[in-house]
């Protein structure tokens, strides 16, 4: 008898991560050997390795360089609307690329409102496409996830050493040399390398603000060689390519980051006793406004942009909308049916390959998935027929690493709790997944399902290879009108998918923990 | 009878050696210093931690093989006996049907026993409603309703003051009788010992002694005991 017995089998669980490992593995060997084939890789091509290596690099150095002084000004101020500040970090990580890309149009485009706001001085207008513009995106996304994950480090400098730091007396260099720099040295790489990992697969933000010769990313590259020469070769060779980066990079991140940045407890505050200078004052007020106006300044202008479209919305806009829902429903159904039975083998114990099946969609490209499953398909069916399905299975798994580090803990502690008490009562398999396990992870359920809902409500990635002019989710479509420079009505659609991604999100997290015993 | 052969159980970097038989409707304290090894003689038993060597058996049946759900045995556990979103009936009649479906005859066998032990008409309600010591009959209750020939008992009032600890060892004294149980119950207290068990099991160095009557042991402790009692 190897380890102690456990009242949930785990088969069900490494069934579902042998399926994933075969979707991400079998895409990637489609792929490959169709890449054989290939007539090699153009100057264009590396010019994408290029740019999507500058891109990752610079929003990587950006972000945490910002997040630093952003991070210790929330660790060391109290004032009101600090908890709702920090949980607002966490929202551009569900909230939908497109529209905030909208947003960031709305202030810093051409005719945006830092552009109007120059103007009045005679400036030149400020350019957001390009080098440049892909890089400001980025930082917006990844500015709050650096802010909490640095934020984390400095919660978890226990509150004594802080207490005896203002017993010595010491000023601001002491405390950099005693407290903050060591916690830095600690936190700050993995802070990087993360940023850099997400901003590697950046394609809806490279396709939408970059685009030619000079600002293509390799996922950009990936879809133009499908979509624009329907070169499945290239696709193939720059897929192959992209699987080295990113797979290197996430292990690089697994290996040197520790948390994920949506802990609890980021908004306790830890008694200070530093910082009581003017100079300290003003710089934190300085960090804490730039920060929030940097996230809530895009996400107003949506909403002011958005509120006179949202009543034109055509059909085409509604029937979207309709898809999106549907694509989103049947994602969150796949990843919980694949996510849950994982959690539950992985926290039964000796089933690391689940767990490692459940990070591998980390290191594979939604793109690259699905150039390989467009090969699988198209000898026996219309690839363009199944764009929903391809989208929501993608999105799945794309949702699933996140999902499995809300799960495995709690699932963890579910079996920790009451596996013997089910056990010793003869309770197991179905009557345990049942009456145990389900209802005591129904409030971790709730979470995961809601950022996969969101996630793929707002997924412009593989949806663009597949689909065909009359198939669209709500994304693809405001693309498209933001390519017919039909502003309003994107705007419009983006508050639309603003809210249903949003409240998805909500519905279901709510739903999660409602009524719920602790 | 509960009989150890030979046993050794290894938990970790540690193992417990076990040779001894409890006859059958007796209660027996197993006492020992922290860390002797009390709780795992009680998992060995109630098979959660296998033996490496040696045979348990209950009159005559081999249980060494047996899976946890499957001995004759009722366990109370330190704390989490409870399921906290599953009423109180249903945490009762979990001890009937582990899928909860109940037929009219077991419902009535669930509600005679809440109200044995005291909480009739509270079936409806969650654990968190309850107090500790109620959640203690509710657990009881389930041991009733079990109705294995065994019962072991790892510490699970600790929580519970002094008052309200001796009240639940009375009741457990009182319903082990009713139904003939065998009772082992893990203390690191000799007067829950003195209070309802006619026999002690000492743990100490490794070694789970043979039980012993809990006076005679109480009165003139072995070196090992004596040090622990102080």
């Amino acid at each position: 008898m190897a380890g102690r017995a456990q009242p949930v089998s785990a088969f069900p669980g490494i069934g579902a991560a042998l399926l994933v490992a075969a979707l991400i593995l079998g895409t990637l060997a489609a792929v490959a050997f169709r890449a054989e084939a290939g007539t090699g890789l153009a100057a264009s091509d590396w010019a994408a390795l290029r740019f999507t290596l500058t891109q990752a690099s610079l929003s990587a150095l950006l972000s945490v360089g910002l997040a630093i002084p952003v991070a210790r000004a929330l660790a060391r101020r109290r004032f009101p609307g600090r908890r709702l500040l920090i949980a607002l970090l966490g929202a551009p990580f569900i909230l939908p690329v497109i529209v905030a890309i909208l947003g960031l149009l709305a202030v810093f485009g051409r005719a945006g409102w830092l552009s109007s706001f120059l103007g009045l001085f005679g400036l030149e207008p400020v350019q957001i496409y390009g080098l440049h513009g892909v890089v400001l995106a980025h930082v917006f996304f990844n500015l709050p996830l650096a802010t909490r994950l640095i934020l984390q480090g400095w919660q978890e400098i226990p509150a004594e050493r802080f207490r005896l730091a203002a017993q010595l007396d010491a000023g601001p260099l002491a405390m950099w040399r005693l407290l903050e720099a060591p916690m830095l040295r600690r936190v700050a790489p993995g802070a990087l390398a993360v940023v850099f990992a997400i901003c590697l697969s950046s394609f809806a933000v490279a396709l939408t603000l970059g685009g030619g010769p000079r600002a293509t990313t390799i996922e950009l590259a990936i879809y133009q060689a499908f979509r624009f020469d329907f070169d499945l070769g290239r696709a193939a060779l720059l897929s192959g390519m992209q699987l080295v980066l990113t797979g290197a990079a996430a292990m690089v991140a697994l290996r040197v980051s520790a948390g994920e940045g949506f802990g609890a407890g980021l908004d306790r505050a830890v008694r200070r006793w530093d910082g009581h200078s003017g100079l300290a004052r003003i710089s934190d007020a300085f960090w804490i406004s730039l920060s929030a106006a940097f996230l809530l300044l895009p996400l107003a202008a949506i909403v002011l942009a958005g509120l006179p479209g949202l009543a034109a919305l055509k059909g085409t806009v509604w029937q979207a909308a309709g898809n999106s829902t549907l694509v989103a429903a049947i994602s969150t159904a796949i990843l919980l049916g694949l996510a849950l039975p994982m959690a539950a083998a992985v926290a039964a114990g000796r089933n690391g390959m689940t767990e490692l099946s459940g990070i591998l969609g980390l290191a594979a490209s939604p793109l690259v998935i699905g150039t390989g499953l467009f090969i699988l398909i198209y000898p026996i069916a219309d690839p363009f027929a199944l764009a929903l399905p391809v989208t929501a299975l993608v999105n799945a798994v794309m949702a699933l690493p996140f999902a499995m580090r809300i799960l495995v803990p709690r699932a963890r502690e579910v079996l920790g709790r009451y596996g013997r008490l089910s056990l010793s009562l003869d309770m197991q398999g179905w009557a345990f997944v049942r009456h145990v396990y389900l209802p005591r992870m129904r409030a971790q359920t709730g979470f995961a399902a809601g950022l996969a809902a969101a996630l793929s409500m707002g997924d412009l990635g593989v949806v663009a290879l597949f689909a065909n002019p009359d198939f669209a989710t709500l994304p693809l479509q405001i693309y498209r009108l933001m390519g017919a420079y039909r502003m309003e009505a994107a705007a419009g659609a983006a508050l639309l998918l603003l809210l249903l991604s949003m409240g998805a999100f909500w519905i279901l997290d709510r739903g999660g923990r409602w009524h719920a015993e602790a | 009878m509960l009989k150890l052969d030979n046993c050794r159980i290894i938990n970790g970097g540690f193992a417990v050696e076990a040779d001894l038989a409890v006859a059958p409707g007796v209660c027996a304290a197993v006492i020992g210093p922290s860390g002797a090894g009390k709780s795992t003689l009680i998992e060995a038993i109630a098979g959660f931690l296998p033996v490496s060597r040696g045979r348990i058996s209950w009159n005559g049946t081999d249980l060494t093989a047996a899976q946890p759900g499957k001995r004759p045995i009722a366990m109370l556990f330190q704390d989490g006996n409870l399921f906290p979103h599953l009423t109180v009936a249903q945490n009762v009649g979990l001890g009937l049907q582990a899928n909860l479906r109940l037929s009219e005859a077991e419902r009535g066998r669930v509600d005679a026993a809440l109200e044995r032990v005291g909480l009739g008409g509270m079936g409806g309600r969650k654990p968190a409603a309850l107090s500790g010591g109620q959640q203690s009959r509710v657990a009881l209750a389930r041991v009733l309703v079990q109705g294995r020939a065994i019962l072991l008992l790892d510490e699970p009032f600790a929580a519970l003051g002094p008052a309200l600890k001796a009240e639940m060892l009375d009741l457990v004294a009182e319903l082990a009788r009713e139904s003939g149980a065998t009772v082992l119950m893990v203390s690191h207290d000799p007067d829950d010992a003195r209070r309802i068990a006619d026999q002690v099991v000492l743990v100490a160095d490794g070694k789970a002694h043979p039980p012993q009557q809990t006076a005679e042991l109480l009165d003139n402790p072995p070196p090992a005991l004596k040090t622990y009692l102080g």
